[in-house]
């Protein structure tokens, strides 16, 4: 029922003509472009999670590369970067307590990455570190860099695990399709809990497992309406959101006894 | 049906906030109390952030309470000194519990902290009122009258300084219990997230010896303040209120509380108090297993408050 509301779709016309004719004339490196027709997302009351279309083209594709399947696109949603805090429970006299934390600065709050075949099929594993590209590859800063390596990677795992358990990191492999030799579409998804801010779609374009270009755009993920005039009345006018709560209980509790009343 | 929720940021199935609610109010209605100690543990196993679940459900008791404390105006079954004077000692205790709040949430122990309230109050209470219920139930079986304290009995607290009088219920005993007792509830239902009633009956009745009939009355118009108070506060402070959570669970609350207090009319008053006593034990035993079994995973996450 929370139907997709966002509609991107392709903004981006490959004009082949454009390219320099010094270089057009040699071998033309290729080029991707993502274009999202609307730069902002609304989530509303209904919202429980979507798939986000994102559309994007191939410039100067050699079509006998694209024939065998040699171009792979993968293309990333990167929620804005917050402080997290990562605990770990440990027991004491029988009890779960949060004992150990780890603070990590500027961690994307989400992850989503699409791409054309298993991330292992597309590059090696240096090339992804290099563009810290994927969840495995992201570099969390810990605030304390003073901690022992061995109990950073931990955390860093566990904070990792944890953003996957909840659906704000994924992965949708076969998410981003051909629809022609240069046109391509990427689905990627976006988790009930996707925070609101500024996100930024990332495509990169490989040939035969080699880097080769990349090109991003902004989405601004927003509660719309009802939600958003809350959310923002609660956090810029708290003392009459409060006012605001206390009455609204006064008037049910009140109303609810005029209503159902028994005695 | 789903519905985003504005500030716990999450989705969530109205019907089974507005049952809740509705479930909650029934039982409420039918022991006549604020039902806050149910909701905010429902709404923490129904995954709602904990910091969340109790400013909410602390707006949540408001509903209930304005509710059955109008007509116990309308009956005059209301001390509005009593109430007054705990309503004072509420404030300073509520203060000091916001403060502690959001100071063990900074230290990641808020939720430990919570679940071991509630197990310890909700675990002594419960058990007091069973044993207490039960002995009532053995003894009207046998046929022996009820024993009756009298009200001529006196225990330290009335030997306190400065007495002050409270004419509607009939009793002339020091401030400084009456303060005391306002703002240890205060500071409960600003960690806790819930109104008090359920420590608030027993203690008035059996420290204070106020007149019972008195008692419900004075105790929902003090939690009408005191959860006010901390609704606004955690609003303010931590940003914690949702409306709309809380709404849903008001709307399914009220109609609850009006049919439970009807299907509490035909219960007589121990056995009312030893299913209440249940009920109150069976969310503590609830909450004790969350702590001493191990956790599906160690590993938690949450962000840092920027201040």
């Amino acid at each position: 029922m929370a139907g997709l509301r966002a509609f991107l779709a392709v903004a981006s016309l490959s004009l082949f003509a454009a390219s320099s004719p010094g270089k057009a004339q040699t071998s033309p490196t290729e080029n991707i472009q993502i274009g999202l027709s609307t730069d902002h997302v609304s989530i509303t009351a209904g919202f429980s999670g979507a798939d986000l279309t994102i559309f994007g083209s191939l410039e100067n594709a050699d079509p006998l590369v694209a024939r065998q399947g040699r171009y792979d696109v993968i293309v990333v949603l990167e929620g804005p970067a917050r402080p997290v805090v990562v605990r770990r429970k440990g027991r004491v006299l029988g009890v779960w307590i949060n004992l150990e934390s780890e603070t990590f600065e500027n961690v994307p709050v989400s992850y989503s990455v699409a791409t054309t075949r298993p991330l292992q099929d597309v590059t090696d594993p240096n090339s992804y570190k290099q563009l810290s590209l994927g969840a495995a590859n992201l570099y969390m800063q810990p605030a304390d860099d003073t901690d022992s390596p061995a109990t950073i990677q931990e955390f860093t795992a566990a904070l990792r695990d944890r953003k996957s358990a909840t659906g704000l990191y994924s992965e949708n492999v076969g998410g981003v399709r051909f629809l022609s030799q240069n046109l391509f579409r990427a689905t990627v998804r976006l988790a009930p809990n996707v925070p609101v801010g500024t996100h930024k779609a990332r495509a990169f374009l490989f040939k035969s497992g080699l880097f080769i270009k990349e090109s991003s755009a902004q989405l601004e993920i927003r509660k719309s309406g009802f939600e958003q005039s809350i959310f923002r009345v609660a956090h810029d006018y708290s003392f009459l959101y409060g006012i605001f709560a206390v009455l609204l209980a006064m008037l049910t509790g009140w109303l609810g006894r005029l209503v159902f009343r028994k005695d | 049906m789903g519905i985003y929720l504005p500030i716990a940021e999450i989705s969530v199935n109205i019907f089974v906030l507005l049952a809740m609610g509705a479930a909650v109010g029934f039982l409420s209605g039918m022991f006549g109390v604020g039902g806050g100690f149910l909701i905010t543990p429902l709404l923490i196993f129904y995954n709602i952030p904990p910091a969340i679940a109790v400013a909410t459900g602390a707006n949540q008791v408001i509903a209930s309470s304005f509710s059955g404390a109008l007509s116990h105006v309308k009956r005059g079954t209301l001390d509005f000194k009593l109430g007054g004077v705990l309503l004072a000692g509420g404030i300073v205790g509520s203060t000091g519990g916001i403060f502690v709040f959001g100071f063990l949430r900074r230290l990641g122990q808020l939720d430990l902290f919570i679940s071991l309230l509630y197990v310890v109050l909700l675990g002594t209470v419960g058990g007091l009122m069973l044993v207490e219920s039960v002995n009532a139930l053995r003894a009207t079986r046998s046929g022996a009258a009820p024993v009756l304290k009298k009200s001529g009995q006196h225990n330290w607290i009335h030997r306190l300084p400065l007495k002050m009088r409270f004419r509607a219920s009939k009793l002339f005993v020091s401030v400084i219990p009456v303060l005391g007792l306002g703002a240890g509830i205060g500071f409960l239902s600003s960690i806790m997230g819930v109104g008090g009633g359920f420590i608030m009956v027993p203690a008035l009745i059996y420290l204070l010896k106020v007149p019972t009939n008195v008692v419900i009355g004075t105790s929902l118009f003090q939690i009408i303040f005191t959860s006010a108070y901390t609704t606004l506060v955690h609003a303010t402070t931590n940003q914690t209120v949702d409306v709309m959570l809380a709404f849903l669970l008001m709307a399914g609350g009220v109609a609850g509380a009006q049919y439970g207090a009807k299907a509490g009319q035909r219960l007589r008053g121990e056995q009312l108090r030893a299913l209440l006593a249940l009920l109150v034990l069976a969310v503590a035993i609830r909450l004790a297993i969350d702590l001493f079994v191990t956790p599906p995973n160690l590993y938690s996450l949450s962000g840092v408050d920027l201040t």
